[in-house]
Parts: C-alpha cells; sequence; structure tokens
C-alpha cells in the first residue's frame, strides 16, 4: 500500500526562474504484521516549467508581480492547485537573494505554494539542494566515493561534497555567467567585486565598453581556475579566499576529491555547446569555455549529473523533504508548525543526565526568546538509549530541564535519531501531563542552527513530512 | 562412556583445525580484500584454555568464498540480511564452521523451546503463574488443542485475581520460545501499560501462562471480560533468532471465533525494532481496537 504526494520547487535565482512539481511515494516497507517501517520510495519530476529570465525591476529589486504571474501560469499549464500540494521548497538563489527584496517576494510566493512549502535562502542548502538534484548525493553512495557538485549558475556557484553518501562540507563563491551581461556588443552590467578584480588582474573592463572577446576570456579563465581552487584540484592563490559569498569559509583542504559533477546554467552550456560568444547575452558560454579547458578539472573524473540548468530546482521540489520514523508521537491540532529552532545535546553529553538537564535549562530560554511560545525542538541521538528504563530516565531528564524553562502551553518537542520516538513521546507525556501537547519523533538528525518543519502526517497518519534547514550562513 | 573432557579435547581440536584466524589474517592465497569479510572480534582467541564462541559470529558479515570475483559486492549484499549465503564450501560439503554455527542455531532453537522461564523473571515482572491443561512440555508440543486451554485451578486464579472487564487484558505466555519472553516481556509490556495510560486507558491484571498457545486468549477474554485482550508469546524459534516474540490481539475474543479476528505484531526481537517502541505501537493499536470495536481483517491499520 502505498501512498502519493506532492511536492512543487520554486527556484528563483540570478538569470532564472523555474518551477517543478514532483510525486513522491511513500511506502511501508515492513509487512502489515510487524511495525511499521515507511519510507520514501520514489521521487519522480511530472512537471517542468520553462526557464523564464528572473523579472527586475531595477538592478536591486525583483519584480514580484512578472514573478507570480509566471507562477500563475505554470500552475495553471500544469493544471495543479496550491491545495493538491503537500510540501514543497521556494529558494530564492544566488544573486536573487541579494535583492532588496528577496524576503517579501519569497513570503508572496510561499503563500500562493501550498500549506506546508519552505520559503528559504541561504547559500549552504543552495548547495546541498543543487548537488541532490544532480544526483551526486546517491552517485556518491553507489560509487564509495568522494564526489562534489559544482552548480555554476549566473550569480554564484555552488559546492557540495558528498562521501559515501555523507555530505562533506558546502562551500559558495561569488562566480557565475552573469556577472557580466554583454547587450548590443557592449557591457551592459558587471558584478562590483568582478570590476575591481578585473582591474588588478590588468583587465580592465567597464560598463558601456566594447565587449572585448579575448579580455573577457582571459577573465573567465581566471574564474575557471578559481574554482578549480576551491574545489582542491589546484592549490589557492592569493586573493582567492575574498571569493566566497558573505565572507563564507572555502572547503577544508583535507578533502580529495575522487569526482565532479557540473550543475546550472553554465554546466548546460558546458554540454549542450551553444555556438556565438553570448548566446544569452552574458559570459556564461564563455565561462562554460573556460571551465572545458581548465586543466585541473580533467585530473578526477567528471560524471555526467542527473539536472543541469534545472538542479536546484529539482532540489528543491524532490529532495528537500523527508519523513519521520514511523512510530512517533504528536498532537495533530498542531500541525504543521514551521521554523522550530533546534537544541542539540551534545553526543558526549548524552550519557550525563545533569547535562541534559543543564543544556536545556541554559539553552531554551535563549531560543525562546523573550517570553515567546514558539516551540523549540530539543534533538539528541539517543543511541545508547535502549530499554523501557533508560528511556524513561530520558524523559525525566529532559522534563527536568525543560520544567522552568518552558511555558505549559507551547509543545514540548523532542527528535532523537534512535527509534524510539513513541515510546519516549508517551513516557513524556505521562511526566509532563495531558494538557501539554507532546511531539516526539525519530529517525531524524538536526543540529544546533538548523530550523525544521513538521508537516501534517501522512500515510495513515504513521509518519509526519520533516524538512531540516540548514541555514548557518543566514542565521 | 565419553567424559567432559574428552569432549572439550575433540571440540578444542576440530576448532584447531578450523583455523579461524585465517579469516582474520590477509590470506595470501585469496584475492578478496580481508578486511570486509572480518568476522569480527568474537573470533579472536580468547583466554588461554577457551575456544572462541562461534555463536557470537555475526553471519551477516561472514563471507568465506574462496577466490570471489566480486567478493566486495556480495559483502555488501549479505549485510543488508542475517542470511547463510556465500558460505563457501569444501568439494562438495560445507565448511565445517558453518556447519558447526548451523547446529550451534538449531540448539540455541531447541533450548528456547524446552526451556520454562526462569520462575524468578515472572516474580520480578510481577506476575502470578498459571497453566494450561497441558502437563509437560511434551505435552504441550503433541497437543495443541489442550495449549489453548487453561487448567481448572488456571482457570479459577484468573477469575479470582484479575480486574473484571478491563478495558485491555494483558498476560504473557512461553509460546514457543521462553527465551523470546526473557528477552523481550519486560520491555514490551510496561511499554504497552505505559502508552495506554498516556491516552487515559488502564490496564486489567497480568499473568503468567505457562505451555500456553495463542487461542488461549479466548477463553482468558471470556472469563475476564475484557474489551481487548492481548497475549506476549514466544514465537516457533528459528535459525536466525530464538528470542523472537509476538503479541497476539483481538476485540472481545470468544472460543471457536475465526483466527482472522485476530491481530498479530510479530518478529519483535533486538535485530528489528527496539522492543520498547514495539510496545508503544501494540498500545496505539489497541487503542485503535477499543475505538473501532474490532480485530483481525476488520480492522484497517
Amino acid at each position: 500500500m502505498s501512498e502519493k504526494i506532492k511536492s512543487v520547487g520554486i527556484d528563483i535565482g540570478t538569470s532564472t526562474t523555474q518551477l517543478i512539481f514532483s510525486e513522491l511515494t511513500i511506502r511501508n516497507l515492513a509487512g502489515s504484521y510487524r511495525v511499521p517501517r515507511i519510507k520514501i520510495v520514489d521521487k519522480r519530476v511530472i512537471y517542468k516549467s520553462a526557464i523564464y529570465f528572473t523579472p527586475l525591476q531595477s538592478m536591486a529589486a525583483i519584480d514580484t508581480a512578472a514573478v507570480k504571474a509566471i507562477m500563475q501560469k505554470e500552475y495553471q499549464k500544469a493544471g495543479i492547485k496550491p491545495e493538491d500540494l503537500q510540501t514543497g521548497a521556494v529558494i530564492i538563489t544566488g544573486d536573487s537573494a541579494r535583492k532588496d527584496n528577496a524576503d517579501s517576494v519569497i513570503e508572496e510566493l510561499s503563500d500562493m505554494a501550498g500549506d506546508f512549502v519552505v520559503a528559504t535562502a541561504g547559500p549552504d542548502l543552495e548547495s546541498v539542494l543543487s548537488a541532490r538534484g544532480a544526483g551526486t548525493d546517491v552517485l556518491s553512495r553507489e560509487q564509495e566515493k568522494t564526489i562534489a557538485n559544482i552548480d555554476i549558475g549566473g550569480g554564484t556557484s555552488n559546492i557540495a561534497v558528498y562521501q559515501n553518501g555523507r555530505l562533506m562540507g558546502t562551500s559558495c563563491l561569488n562566480i557565475g555567467g552573469r556577472l557580466i551581461t554583454v547587450e548590443e556588443g557592449r557591457i551592459k552590467n558587471i558584478f562590483p567585486d568582478l570590476e575591481r578584480r578585473a582591474e588588478k588582474m590588468g583587465q580592465p573592463i567597464h560598463r558601456g565598453d566594447q565587449a572585448d572577446v579575448e579580455k573577457l576570456k582571459k577573465i573567465c579563465r581566471q574564474l575557471a581556475s578559481d574554482l578549480a581552487q576551491a574545489l582542491n584540484l589546484k592549490p589557492r592563490e592569493a586573493g582567492h579566499d575574498a571569493l566566497y559569498t558573505n565572507g563564507g569559509d572555502p572547503l577544508d583542504t583535507s578533502i580529495h576529491l575522487d569526482g565532479i559533477t557540473f550543475s546550472g546554467g553554465v554546466a548546460a552550456c558546458l554540454y549542450e555547446h551553444p555556438s556565438g560568444s553570448f548566446p544569452y547575452g552574458d559570459i556564461g558560454n564563455l565561462l562554460a569555455q573556460a571551465v572545458r579547458e581548465e586543466k585541473a578539472f580533467s585530473t578526477v573524473e567528471t560524471y555526467p549529473s542527473r539536472e543541469t540548468i534545472r538542479a536546484t530546482v529539482v532540489g528543491a521540489g524532490s529532495h528537500t523533504m523527508n519523513v519521520s520514523g514511523s512510530t512517533i508521537r504528536y498532537e495533530a491540532g498542531l500541525l504543521p508548525i514551521k521554523n522550530i529552532p533546534v537544541l542539540k545535546i551534545r553526543e558526549e553529553d548524552e550519557d550525563t543526565p545533569g547535562k541534559i538537564t543543564q543544556t536545556i535549562q541554559r539553552e531554551m530560554p535563549v531560543l525562546l526568546g523573550n517570553g515567546e511560545t514558539s516551540p523549540v525542538a530539543i534533538a539528541l541521538s539517543a543511541q545508547n538509549t535502549q530499554t523501557f528504563a533508560e528511556i524513561q530516565t530520558l524523559a525525566q531528564t529532559i522534563v527536568d530541564g525543560t520544567e522552568k524553562v518552558l511555558k505549559r502551553s507551547a509543545p514540548l518537542i523532542v527528535i532523537t535519531e534512535n527509534d524510539i520516538g513513541k515510546v519516549l513521546g508517551n513516557a513524556l507525556s505521562l511526566l509532563v501531563g495531558r494538557e501539554h501537547p507532546v511531539i516526539s519523533l525519530d529517525g531524524l538528525y538536526a543540529d544546533t542552527g538548523d530550523y525544521i518543519d513538521i508537516g501534517e502526517p501522512v500515510a495513515g497518519g504513521r509518519v509526519c513530512p520533516v524538512i531540516i534547514k540548514t541555514i548557518v550562513f543566514n542565521s | 562412556m565419553v567424559n567432559e573432557q574428552t569432549i572439550k579435547d575433540i571440540v578444542q581440536q576440530v576448532l584447531g583445525d578450523i583455523d579461524v584466524s585465517k579469516f582474520l589474517d590477509d590470506d595470501k592465497e585469496s584475492e578478496a580484500p580481508a578486511t570486509a569479510f572480518k568476522t569480527g572480534e568474537v573470533c579472536e582467541e580468547g583466554e588461554a584454555g577457551e575456544i572462541p564462541d562461534i555463536t557470537k559470529i555475526d553471519i551477516r558479515t561472514q563471507y568465506l568464498v574462496n577466490h570471489p570475483k566480486h567478493g566486495e559486492e556480495y559483502a555488501k549484499l549479505k549485510a543488508k540480511a542475517p542470511c547463510r549465503l556465500g558460505i563457501g564450501k569444501a568439494g562438495a560439503r560445507y565448511k565445517t564452521l558453518p556447519v558447526l554455527e548451523f547446529r550451534a542455531a538449531h540448539s540455541a532453537a531447541q533450548d528456547a523451546v524446552f526451556t520454562d522461564v526462569d520462575p524468578a523473571f515472572i516474580e520480578k515482572m510481577g506476575l502470578f503463574t498459571i497453566q494450561s491443561q497441558c502437563r509437560d512440555k511434551d505435552e504441550y508440543l503433541t497437543r495443541p488443542d489442550l495449549g489453548r486451554k487453561l487448567s481448572e485451578e488456571g482457570a479459577k486464579m484468573v477469575d479470582e485475581k484479575c480486574v473484571k472487564h478491563p478495558k485491555v487484558q494483558i498476560y504473557i505466555a512461553d509460546g514457543l520460545s521462553s527465551a523470546a519472553i526473557e528477552a523481550n516481556a519486560n520491555e514490551v509490556y510496561p511499554a504497552i501499560v505505559q502508552g495506554l495510560k498516556s491516552h487515559g486507558i488502564d490496564v486489567g491484571t497480568p499473568f503468567f501462562l505457562k505451555y500456553g498457545r495463542v487461542a488461549s486468549m479466548d477463553q482468558i477474554s471470556e472469563i475476564t471480560g475484557a474489551d481487548v485482550t492481548c497475549v506476549l508469546i514466544g514465537e516457533r524459534p528459528g535459525l536466525i533468532t530464538a528470542q523472537s516474540m509476538s503479541a497476539y490481539m483481538a476485540y472481545k475474543a470468544t472460543v471457536g471465533m475465526p483466527e482472522a479476528r485476530r491481530t498479530v505484531i510479530s518478529n519483535i526481537h533486538k535485530e528489528g525494532t527496539n522492543p520498547a517502541e514495539a510496545g508503544a505501537h501494540i498500545a496505539d493499536i489497541l487503542l485503535k481496537m477499543l475505538e473501532t470495536k474490532s480485530s483481525g481483517t476488520d480492522l484497517k491499520l
């Protein structure tokens, strides 16, 4: 017996805006006479929109109305209404996230996209979503190798490295195909940081200049070299570290790649070889050529990616949602709950009950804010909590911590990795009293700094859809 | 007469001949990468005079084929399920180690059936004991019909000691594996009670039934007048685990009712879902039976 749920992915990038709908199949893999084990067994993209240039009001603002009109048109074409959707993500990426009205755009769109759709931005998440859309996580698990996806978009390049399916690191650079735009043979626009860099390289270039292909090729070769450096395929040059978005960090130098996948609009140029220097009125194609010619990339294997220009939107639409473990406890009336900050109990503290209590008492008030009743999720692995007695002790420890700091009206939310969600939830419920709602989910990993969204239960109420958002840079 | 020392010597010698260390060290003849197939530290030599405990070998990681073409791939498949595959052969026969492991598993299964649940375990759980109409294990195994009926004395004890008309009546029966009961019942039972309590449902008086079969719940349901009856019972052991327990449940069970009226959650053992978590799940099923006043094939889960 399986259940299908629909999901949307909307990506508003530096140069393009896209949308996809996908269908996720959830099935109980255990026999009906066993304790259920419900998993997402299939993810299928059922509709891909056309690829639109992101409509801008000005250099600093996105044209919200125009974006909305695109979405309405595509929903209609696909024959899907917001209420048909159970999950999904709206993501604003690359240079678009730097626009003045980015927040309001995302808010307006998430309203029309369905009830349980996350609206989010952040280069780390973008890196992860594009890599998942490109299939890099699965590829690295199947090949048992360390593989990086590099999503070269219009404004930024997002890197995510996976080793045997596990995320090893992300980074994001201000390198993209649309940092310089060209119109009628002249430079229409240039990203200020790149303008300064070109100056230093001895290749000064300014708005209104003649678009000198040789000069632009030299700049693109430097950018391609920087991408190779960012992947540890070449020693890093002075000044490289300044290229990271929001002053972020480069990849750890200890990461050694076995292979790479390319995604993003520039990767599409890489594989499709469009003719002419400026087929899209920007340097995207020249950058693709420079990447092709950069020798450092051929020192490792290049794997085909599942998606190129659509990697991020497919990642957002198909790969943001997870399901909780199949034996959990929740209060149906409270769901969905969005944007719950995570309070992580460090693994080394888990075996000392006093430390769990202390951590909750110390950190919960900070996350709750002043007089707020918004919930906080306590996350722990609970790997060593196995027996009924140990679970009771853990429940008591948690309640000792939350007793004074959590208002009675606020739900007590606990998420564990170990499959003890339901029994822990029952224990907590008896300790705090039935008027105090308890949500206890398992099979999930979240860390400090993450936010989680918990959706309305699916699969006959057995599991909750969960989205874990890792937003390190923007927090 | 073979004395104990002689047996020890023989076993020692046989195991010595197997040379378990071969599976741990780099086998020069084998092209298989040794790391992937380590049978684990359990095979390492114990203290002086001890022989390694072959029942501690995790058969998911055991791979004994010489010169495999794709040994690593095979090992990956094997890791997914505890099956006796990829165990190699010696000529047309099994190798000695898998044969001994097989016999050890078979012995554990036999022990699980023929041993009684430790009375101290039952006492610790605070249960009183009754017996079916079977007088001993042999009769229990050969007369399933008697295992479904309580002894006269047992029926009387249930009638006298148990709270009448509880919402939920839970009891424990040895069934075909006492080992399963000792491994799981004390984890599953309190979790069921807690799960029901957290939804405001109290349970009846629990007890232990010796030589009991699943359908004994029908008579117990009739005596106690419970809305829902649940028996935690040891499953017929297999060669993978002898510690697997089931929970059979029925809404208003009656003697002679169709088997289809029973709901079961089986395969509760340490390799599967955490027993306490399974207990919490069983509590939810019991709640659903109370809510829908149905069980078995009538109950859609």
